[in-house]
């Protein structure tokens, strides 16, 4: 089910800082054709269909149509993320349509703070992780037969 | 319109290599791969290092979507809990067939929880159980919802993201630095001394340079193997592979090639998902309770013909719960007797449920609202991290409550965190409970948990061998662990001045070989794919998948090698080996998929080699030898197989040696 880009709708991202599927797609897929200022998939037989590059484009202009070779056509999913939820559209070759709407994160993108309050390392030859303290971190097998 | 013998792709290779750069960098630590290992390790390592300390992550792709569950997850699989760390040492031994590291396990037991409780805190959504405090957190005791004993269900499409933010945020808190869309490639031996790692190179996927990393120590941690066995599919199916398709073997054939231990290798793990889609089964066995059936609507796990398979491979087949490969095994048993296809019966399963709460009591109304939450949550469990297996649903028109969905066993993959155990042999914890034989002496004669054979080398994830079952909050927490050695490694050398043997214009030269091979031979035909003088990635993977598949055991001979057939392999292993050396890439991207290829040949040929080894079939059902159809249970004492097979390649002498190494119980 590899990705594909709607000319229509893709802009190159020519307002942003980057490309933004090209930045994102984990298997290096997603290009930038600089003449034409749009995007497309260079390797389609070689899209995991993780949706990143769906997710994240800025003009919804990238969808997936299924796999030619064992999705009967028709069918369709597409996910609309926010910053606290994703909601999905699920249309099956037979005209039905699902949605579903997920919570993604608790807090605020943008706002984790890894050692904030968090103590700083403490005997570097001992086996404690740095926010843990003696208890189950420290066990050994014995402490269990 | 032009002959096709140009180059097509967007971001053309500088065949003139006096065009490309080299950047040179100097850290004391480096973190190769951008998954949850390499994650957890950039989140913890700040906290250790000597003040003053240069660290820099790695990744051939973008920090925030890479890895294994780079579309997210709809569960945690590893959270210990309630349960001890020697419980989670006799399930993973159990499923493993016994011949596994119990040092490592236990280890990562102790620690992962701490790990799930930071996901939770950085704002992973983790279900609580109904009728208990939803805004709870894990570590104030809030209950989750478990599936079965480990594991525990998230609202996890964004669970990379947060991981990815956190490390992120560790890195820039801490003045390190990220590089992101550098591919590293190779390893780099030390000029002076013997046996210790020395840096890395690799090159962009975005510009024409080559990027020299020098550093005292290296974390390794690139994931598994991908895209090594001949798909099911056929065309672009093939994108649909069941673990990540960018996972290259890169750790491994890394890790080995500059002298590495490798500990058993010969395991793979061959999951039954959902045919072609791919999507995840253990939320179906697990929280909605399904069963699978053959071709006839039989429950064939419970047969005596099933039971009497079970009892060949005592005592793991008579465990409480039957290890995954001879679950296959089953399944592959019904297949062959001609009572396929096997199904998972979801149909039944959501209507059990509805069908129990009328039996309670509830109203038309009330059995609506609790259908549209269960239909929710098994729509969820795709969505979040298969969404390929949703659109081949809905391709279909399959409505699990009306119809079940065939279960079939994948190519085989190549990993050491979620069901398999391949990878490196590395040093366990320096306690006085861990035998000898399980720690590493590093040159000063000290012992860094998570180390290689190589001084100053580490790695976690799916690169720690004969310890899986980690899954994603393992392989965060073993990057965690790795991190702290590696820190006390970098304190403990504080003189070393990391000197790779090889000049920087040598390794631009062999980093570019497949562009300048290209570009000095494309035009001598009118076709870019079709020329005698050299071979395309594409081409040359399709090969190995072929070759692996017939005489390496894939799924169209049903697993099944010996060793005549292992033979034929291992000639055209090196074949392709020799072949590789004359790998073409017009661009950017092809380059990046040719070092795939290098890194994915000498991956199967490990692979194969243990296989070819070990005389016996330790897990039936991801793989069988003909020639040796049981699991043997006597230990190496003894003549037996009851060991690890651990292998090494010796980077002077070009030689590959594989031996036995002595297993120990540590838990009763």
């Amino acid at each position: 089910m590899p990705s594909f880009v709607n000319p229509e709708k893709c802009d190159g991202c020519k307002g942003g800082e980057k490309t933004a599927c090209m930045y994102i797609c984990p298997n290096d897929l997603m290009v930038l054709n600089p003449d034409a200022m749009r995007a497309y998939n260079q390797e389609p037989d070689q899209c995991w269909e993780c949706y990143s590059c769906v997710k994240i484009c800025p003009q919804g202009a990238i969808e997936v149509r299924h796999y030619a070779d064992i999705a009967p056509m028709g069918g369709y999913v597409q996910p609309m993320r926010g910053t606290d939820s994703i909601m999905w559209t699920i249309k099956f070759r037979n005209g039905n349509t699902k949605r579903f709407k997920f919570p993604i994160r608790t807090t605020p993108e943008g706002s984790i703070k890894p050692y904030a309050g968090k103590p700083a390392g403490g005997n570097l030859d001992d086996e404690l992780l740095f926010t843990e303290s003696a208890g189950r971190a420290t066990c050994k097998p014995a402490d269990f037969s | 319109m032009a002959l096709p013998n140009k180059p097509t792709c967007e971001l053309l290779a500088e065949p003139d290599l006096s065009k490309v750069p080299v950047q040179e960098f100097e850290y004391d630590a480096l973190i190769v791969g951008g998954g949850m290992a390499a994650c957890g390790t950039a989140f913890e390592i700040g906290r250790w290092m000597p003040a003053g300390s240069k660290v820099c992550l790695v990744d051939k792709a973008s920090l925030e979507r890479s890895g294994a569950v780079a579309q997210g997850l709809s569960a945690i699989n590893t959270y210990i809990g309630e349960n001890t760390p020697s419980d989670y040492v006799r399930m993973v031994r159990n499923d493993l067939m016994g011949v596994v590291r119990e040092d490592l396990i236990f280890d990562l037991g102790r620690h992962v929880d701490d790990s799930v409780h930071l996901f939770e805190e950085w704002g992973l959504p983790i279900w609580k159980k109904h009728g208990t405090d939803q805004s709870k957190k894990l570590v104030e005791g809030g209950e989750p919802v478990r599936t079965g004993k480990w594991q525990i269900m998230i609202n996890g499409e964004s669970y990379k993201c947060i991981v990815a933010e956190a490390a992120k945020a560790a890195l820039t808190e801490m003045g390190y630095d990220l590089h992101e869309r550098i591919f590293i490639v190779k390893l780099l031996l030390d000029a002076n001394k013997p046996n210790t790692i020395a840096g890395a190179v690799g090159f962009s996927v975005r510009e024409n340079k080559v990027c020299i990393y020098k550093a005292k120590t290296i974390m390794v941690a690139c994931g598994g193997a991908v895209n090594i066995f001949r798909p099911r599919t056929t065309d672009e199916g093939k994108g649909r592979a069941w673990y990540p398709i960018w996972n290259a073997g890169s750790t491994y054939t890394m890790c080995m090639q500059v002298g590495a231990e490798l500990t058993m290798m010969e395991n793979r793990f061959t999951p039954s998902r959902f045919k072609d889609g791919y999507g995840p089964v253990g939320a179906w066995f697990l929280l909605f309770k399904a069963t699978v059936t053959n071709g006839r609507g039989e429950n064939y796990i419970k047969s005596e013909a099933a039971k009497a398979e079970l009892a060949k491979y005592a005592p793991y087949g008579l465990a409480p719960v039957t290890p995954t490969c001879l679950r296959n095994h089953l399944m592959l048993f019904e297949m062959k007797e001609g009572r396929g296809p096997v199904f998972m019966d979801t149909a039944a399963a959501l209507n059990a449920f509805l069908e129990a709460k009328k039996a309670e009591g509830m109203d038309e109304k009330a059995i609506k609202k609790y259908w549209k939450e269960l239909e929710s949550e098994a729509w969820e469990d795709f969505l979040d991290m298969s969404v390929g297996q949703a659109g081949l649903w809905a391709s279909m028109n399959i409505e699990p409550e009306k119809v079940g969905s065939e279960i079939m066993p994948t190519e085989p993959y190549m990993l050491g965190s979620h069901s398999g155990c391949c990878g490196i042999w590395v040093s366990g914890p320096d306690e006085d409970w861990v035998p000898d034989d399980y720690k590493i002496k590093a040159d000063n004669g000290k012992v860094y948990n998570r180390m290689t054979t190589v001084n100053g080398l580490f790695t976690a994830g799916d690169g720690v061998g004969a310890s899986g079952h980690k899954f994603s909050s393992g392989s965060h927490a073993e990057g965690r662990i790795a991190a702290k050695s590696m820190a006390r490694y970098v304190r403990d050398h504080a003189d070393f001045k990391p000197t790779p043997k090889q000049s920087a214009d040598e390794l631009k030269a062999e980093i570019y070989k497949p562009v300048t091979t290209y570009y000095e031979h494309y035009q001598k035909t009118t076709h870019e794919m079709v020329n005698p003088n050299y071979i395309k990635p594409r081409h040359l993977s399709e090969r190995l998948m072929k070759y692996t598949d017939e005489y390496g055991g894939g799924w169209s001979p049903y697993y099944m090698t010996n060793g005549k057939l292992l033979e034929i392999a291992m000639r055209h292993l090196q074949w392709m080996r020799e072949d590789s050396e004359k790998l073409a890439a017009a661009g950017l991207h092809e380059l990046l998929r040719a070092w795939e290829n290098f890194h994915r040949i000498w991956t199967v040929e490990s692979h194969l080699r243990h296989i070819q080894f070990r005389e016996e079939s330790r897990y039936p059902g991801f793989y069988y030898r003909g020639d040796f159809p049981q699991a043997d249970t006597k230990p190496m004492e003894e003549g037996g197989w009851f060991c690890f097979v651990n292998s090494k390649y010796d980077p002077e002498k070009g030689e590959w040696s594989v031996f036995k190494r002595k297993l120990h119980q540590i838990i009763a």
